[in-house]
């Protein structure tokens, strides 16, 4: 028997945080994407336990400011994508630095320096990623998953898909059906 | 979370096209460590060796003596220790066939072999930026196809 699953990330990770801080007796808040804020004072003994703790589910403590701000970024635009309904009324621009507190021009030089990619291609390889998942676990149609993801038309979405990854949608899903019905070797 | 420098290993039995690989990858902005292999059966054996620093992007010529790049996909897939890499096919073969056939047995990545340097370069970096993305942000990568 096959069971196929999706996942929540953000209730995840809040779950595995909730959890580990709690079961080490640390009080925290949550202040949005990937911040945290610790309310008793930590050892560096007990800085170091947590985040190796963590790092076992692959949650990293985040040193450097940088890749902070870049984490919290691409946070925030999976967040628009995935949950964020009324995201869609707003230019990605618009709704990052609103979100972020910050100009868009800095956040956007700050993500390229350090990712080898754009805001702008990141959302679409974001959104394509979506797609996917939308096309094989849940078999919705293009015309459903176009509406779900903000395209104006599906052939706007099918040609985004064919250029992000080089297949159409439809040789896309019939490779991963293909994929699992493979039996294991 | 960020990487520091991309690991990457090619196996190709032909020295011109590793030396164009080479010299290509040296002339793109993402920082690499690149090694190199003349057939898919010394890849494997390096792949496999005890306490081996792992590369994140592995990419296999098709056409190969002694070990072939679908023999080596079939083992890479097949083997749990191995099931973070990402494969990319970089073959001249245009056939529909083989290009699904790669892709169906756990291939990332199929690139049909440009045929000039330039080309080269870029098709390399675009491979790099995305598998980058990938060790990064969290995509899911069971859904990780490209072809270029």
């Amino acid at each position: 028997m096959k069971i196929y699953v999706t996942f929540d990330y953000i209730k995840i990770s809040k779950k595995i945080l909730d959890e580990q801080l709690r079961g080490m007796n640390i009080e925290y808040k949550f202040k949005g994407f990937g911040e945290v804020e610790i309310l008793n004072d930590l050892s560096q003994k007990k800085y170091n336990d947590l985040k190796e703790t963590l790092g076992n589910y692959g949650v990293t403590i985040v040193d450097d400011d940088k890749d902070e701000q870049v984490q919290r970024i691409k946070d925030t635009i999976t967040h628009m994508i995935y949950t964020d309904e009324e995201a869609k009324m707003y230019k990605v621009s618009t709704y990052l630095s609103d979100k972020m507190d910050v100009p868009y021009t800095q956040l956007a030089s700050l993500f390229s320096e350090s990712t080898y990619t754009s805001i702008e291609n990141f959302v679409i390889l974001k959104k394509i990623d979506y797609a996917k998942n939308l096309i094989v676990n849940h078999n919705l149609t293009l015309t459903e998953i176009a509406y779900k993801l903000n395209y104006s038309s599906v052939a706007h979405l099918s040609a985004q898909f064919k250029k992000t990854t080089g297949l159409t949608p439809s040789t896309f899903q019939r490779i991963i059906k293909k994929r699992r019905e493979k039996p294991n070797e | 979370m960020l990487l520091d420098k991309l690991k990457i290993a090619l196996a190709d039995d032909d020295a011109d096209d590793r030396f164009l690989f080479e010299e290509a990858i040296k002339e793109i902005h993402i920082k690499t460590n690149l090694s190199l292999y003349v057939n898919g059966k010394e890849l494997m054996e390096h792949l496999t060796a005890p306490n081996v620093v792992l590369p994140q992007l592995v990419f296999l010529d098709l056409n190969m003596p002694v070990k072939n790049g679908l023999q080596c996909l079939k083992e890479i897939r097949g083997n749990s220790a191995l099931k973070e890499l990402s494969v990319a096919i970089y073959s001249t073969s245009c056939s529909e066939k083989d290009i699904e056939e790669t892709f169906v047995n756990g291939a990332n990545i199929y690139i049909n072999k440009p045929n000039n340097f330039n080309k080269l370069k870029e098709v390399i970096e675009r491979v790099l930026q995305l598998n980058w993305q990938y060790q990064t942000s969290y995509l899911n990568k069971d859904n990780f196809l490209l072809r270029i």
